[in-house]
């Protein structure tokens, strides 16, 4: 039996029309359901960061990361498991003002949670929250009392625990290779 | 100041100046500008008219394998590119390189439903190489250069421009055009591993029964000296999957035929024996690889691909090498110990013996006089009679497997079929194709009656430009690779496979082209001839015996060396000792 797992993707690419799609049609071909996903700039020029979780065994997993590999714009793809990455979330609950006046634990969530209030007004109130899944999750519980009328919670964002930046070096070596490439263009 | 045209007139300077002589196409309203253009550079770039869009990239296809060049099609938007899908599913499949320009909407009602619109880069995202809609014309060469760079380097496959009809018409200034050799997300050419060329060359120079599986990325890489050079060298038997067929003359002593359902017996029985194999340009499709975990359990295998997503996907190696197939043999071949392996040599000849008495014997003989033919009896002849140079064009099904197990292959890029798509009706313009490619080569095409009239309105093509092709229709009057497993796998139920077909003389006879019926195997041997020296297309139609079926085979899901030998007898595994 092959053993279903949490395994985030990384796939760092060029920002073009349309790379999403090539990334979610692999994961659709395997009927493997999105968990979350998000995609940023980088700290490197002109490259993003499409971060993709997901539950699936390790071998399919290793055959959707060569799929969206082979994509033309896509730099390099990576796969980690939960004890590879740095990974965080952040939730927002949007809460009655009306219900938190009354409540003298008001305090005591917040700083349990390690909350923030983002905004107050008579109607609302919007909470944050950083964290795992787990952890935004168990403020959500907490808060239920409260009446939520909006929650909601981001993709996943992660940075590796591996010391060597693995795109940064391949695209350096790409670009040692154009400049050979040029260099004999120029002989010619 | 640079000079200013228009964007249709900038696509064409570009495929000029990347060396496109032939264009296959279809026009229609958004691809109207492109062709206006067209109209001006007609004696340098020649359009091929096709009857349908399939037509064009199945002939843009042909052409591509024949001759290594990018295939270049154009359509235009909604019918005529959806009419392009299959092609460019089989054309992603097999590694074929083509460039499909597709004909748009104006960008200012594109994603509106418009008059023939479809979102055709998402309706081909997952079975393109690339796919690019283009929005200002000055984007033109640059898009143009990327595309036949990406199409044919690498793993060759399909690239889609979108091209909307505004940007045909917009003005842009002309800086001249410059082939693309770097785009820095895409590894054409990944460096290779010299470590585990070290580990290859010491295991297949300790190896006692070293097997050698050659795919289609040999043909593509132009290893075919290499690949002869390493066998003779090594004295390694070589293999070959149905698009590698070619990758070595059959005439090499080192030949040892084809591999997968319909296979070479030796091959398959040496595949589940052989100690070390050596798998270079192949992606171990599942015909050929049949039951995975009962495929070369006992055998170190050694898979070298330059598409990453391909090793590992069935089998997993013992080592993998991501490289272009010529470069891994050039730099393996200097490491290959000169030696002599005639145990394992007279294995192969032993079973090669074995399939020639059994199989081929019955199967290519003469039916007799009033008696309907067989397969193997016509292919054979047809290739007896053939010049060493031919091309063979197969359709796909029974016509397809017995055409390939009985048609002599001597010279490089002679076999184009449709393999990993299976696409009925790519025979006729895979064929024309061909026959743009390389005017000089015979082209014979083999089809079933089936797969003939799914793109028979291509005869058209073949009569206006007067091609020289000649067709031998294997005719059951069924769809004989269905009715072949109905017979062994659905009880004899032959559920819509028999089939009521037209005159194919008379309907030869509309397009002008010669044709005559062979109803008796006494007159084959006259006909093939007339065929064969006839100095223009030609079309024989066959009667084939609906009972003739194709064996050896594996059955789905069956061991590589579970060979049925006809539909009741598997293959003894003892008949050899090793």
């Amino acid at each position: 039996m092959k053993e279903i797992k949490p395994y985030t993707l990384a796939v760092f690419s060029e920002n073009t029309v349309g790379i999403l799609n090539l990334i979610s049609i692999v994961y659709t071909r395997r009927s493997i359901n999105v968990e979350s996903i998000s995609a940023s700039p980088t700290a490197i020029p002109g490259i993003y960061k499409t971060t993709v979780f997901s539950y699936s065994d390790r071998e399919t997993m290793e055959k959707v990361l060569a799929q969206i590999e082979k994509a033309i714009y896509v730099v390099k793809a990576y796969m980690f498991t939960e004890d590879e990455i740095v990974h965080q979330e952040v939730a927002l609950y949007k809460v009655p003002t009306e219900k938190l006046m009354d409540e003298p634990e008001l305090e005591n969530i917040i700083r349990h949670h390690n909350a923030r209030i983002l905004e107050i007004t008579h109607v609302y109130t919007v909470i944050e929250k950083t964290g795992h899944t787990d952890e935004t999750e168990a403020l959500f519980q907490e808060l239920k009392k409260y009446d939520i009328r909006q929650f909601v919670r981001s993709g996943r964002v992660c940075v590796t625990k591996d010391p060597i930046e693995h795109v940064s070096v391949f695209l350096e070596h790409r670009d040692r290779q154009l400049r050979e490439i040029e260099k004999e263009e120029e002989r010619e | 100041m640079e000079e200013q045209i228009t964007g249709g007139e900038a696509l064409i300077r570009s495929l000029e100046l990347e060396g496109v002589d032939y264009i296959f196409g279809y026009p229609g309203g958004t691809i109207m500008p492109l062709y206006d253009r067209l109209y001006d550079h007609r004696e340098n770039l020649r359009h091929i008219l096709t009857r349908h869009e399939q037509g064009a990239i199945h002939a843009a296809e042909g052409y591509a394998r024949a001759t290594g060049k990018t295939g270049v099609v154009v359509a235009t938007s909604g019918p005529g590119a959806t009419n392009l899908v299959t092609g460019i599913a089989d054309a992603r499949m097999d590694s074929t390189p083509l460039v499909v320009i597709a004909g748009q909407v104006g960008t200012n009602v594109l994603g509106n439903d418009a008059f023939q619109e479809t979102d055709f880069i998402d309706v081909t995202n997952p079975i393109s190489k690339w796919g690019y809609q283009v929005r200002s014309a000055r984007e033109l060469p640059d898009v143009i250069a990327r595309a036949f760079f990406i199409a044919n380097s690498g793993r060759p496959g399909p690239v889609i421009i979108d091209l909307p009809r505004n940007v045909q018409v917009e003005l842009m200034e002309w800086k001249g055009y410059k082939k693309c050799r770097f785009i820095r997300t895409y590894e054409n050419r990944p460096p290779i591993d010299l470590d585990q060329i070290d580990i290859a060359a010491k295991l297949l120079n300790e190896a006692e029964r070293p097997l050698i599986l050659a795919g289609h990325g040999l043909t593509i890489s132009g290893a075919e000296r290499e690949l002869g050079e390493m066998a003779l060298k090594g004295d390694i038997p070589v293999a070959t999957t149905l698009h590698g067929l070619s990758a070595l003359s059959m005439d090499h002593p080192m030949h040892k035929g084809m591999i997968g359902m319909h296979g070479n017996i030796a091959p398959n029985v040496a595949t589940n024996k052989a100690d070390v194999i050596f798998a270079i340009g192949l992606r171990f499709d599942d015909r050929v690889v049949s039951k995975t975990d009962k495929y070369a359990p006992q055998a170190k295998i050694i898979h070298v691909d330059i598409d990453a997503s391909e090793i590992g996907r069935q089998v997993n190696p013992h080592l993998t090498i991501h490289a272009d197939a010529k470069d891994a043999l050039l730099a393996i071949l200097p490491k290959i110990k000169t030696q002599k392996r005639t145990e394992w040599i007279e294995f192969f000849t032993k079973l090669e013996q074995f399939e020639s008495e059994r199989i081929y014997r019955q199967q290519r003989s003469k039916s007799g006089k009033g008696k309907a033919m067989k397969m193997a009896e016509v292919v054979a002849l047809v290739s007896e009679k053939s010049e060493a140079d031919s091309i063979l064009v197969t359709d796909v099904g029974q016509n397809q497997m017995s055409s390939v197990r009985n048609f002599k292959l001597r010279s490089p890029r002679s076999v184009i079929t449709s393999g990993g798509l299976g696409t009925m009706g790519y025979g006729i313009p895979a064929a024309i194709g061909a026959k743009f490619g390389c005017p000089n080569r015979p082209v014979c095409l083999f089809c079933g009656d089936g797969g003939f009239q799914m793109t028979e309105q291509e005869l058209g093509t073949i009569m206006e430009h007067n091609l020289n092709i000649k067709i031998v229709i294997l005719n059951n009057n069924y769809l004989g690779n269905v009715r072949q497993w109905q017979k062994m796998f659905y009880q004899g139920r032959f559920s819509q496979t028999p089939m009521m077909n037209p005159d194919f003389k008379m309907l030869a006879k509309a397009y002008g082209l010669r044709a005559e019926d062979v109803s008796d195997s006494d007159e084959l041997n006259d006909a093939i001839e007339r065929m064969l020296t006839s100095d223009s297309s030609y079309i024989l139609n066959v009667n084939i015996d609906p009972e003739d079926m194709v064996f050896p085979m594996i059955c789905p899901g069956d061991p590589i060396d579970r060979i049925l030998l006809n539909e009741t007898e598997t293959l003894d595994l003892n008949i050899v000792e090793l």
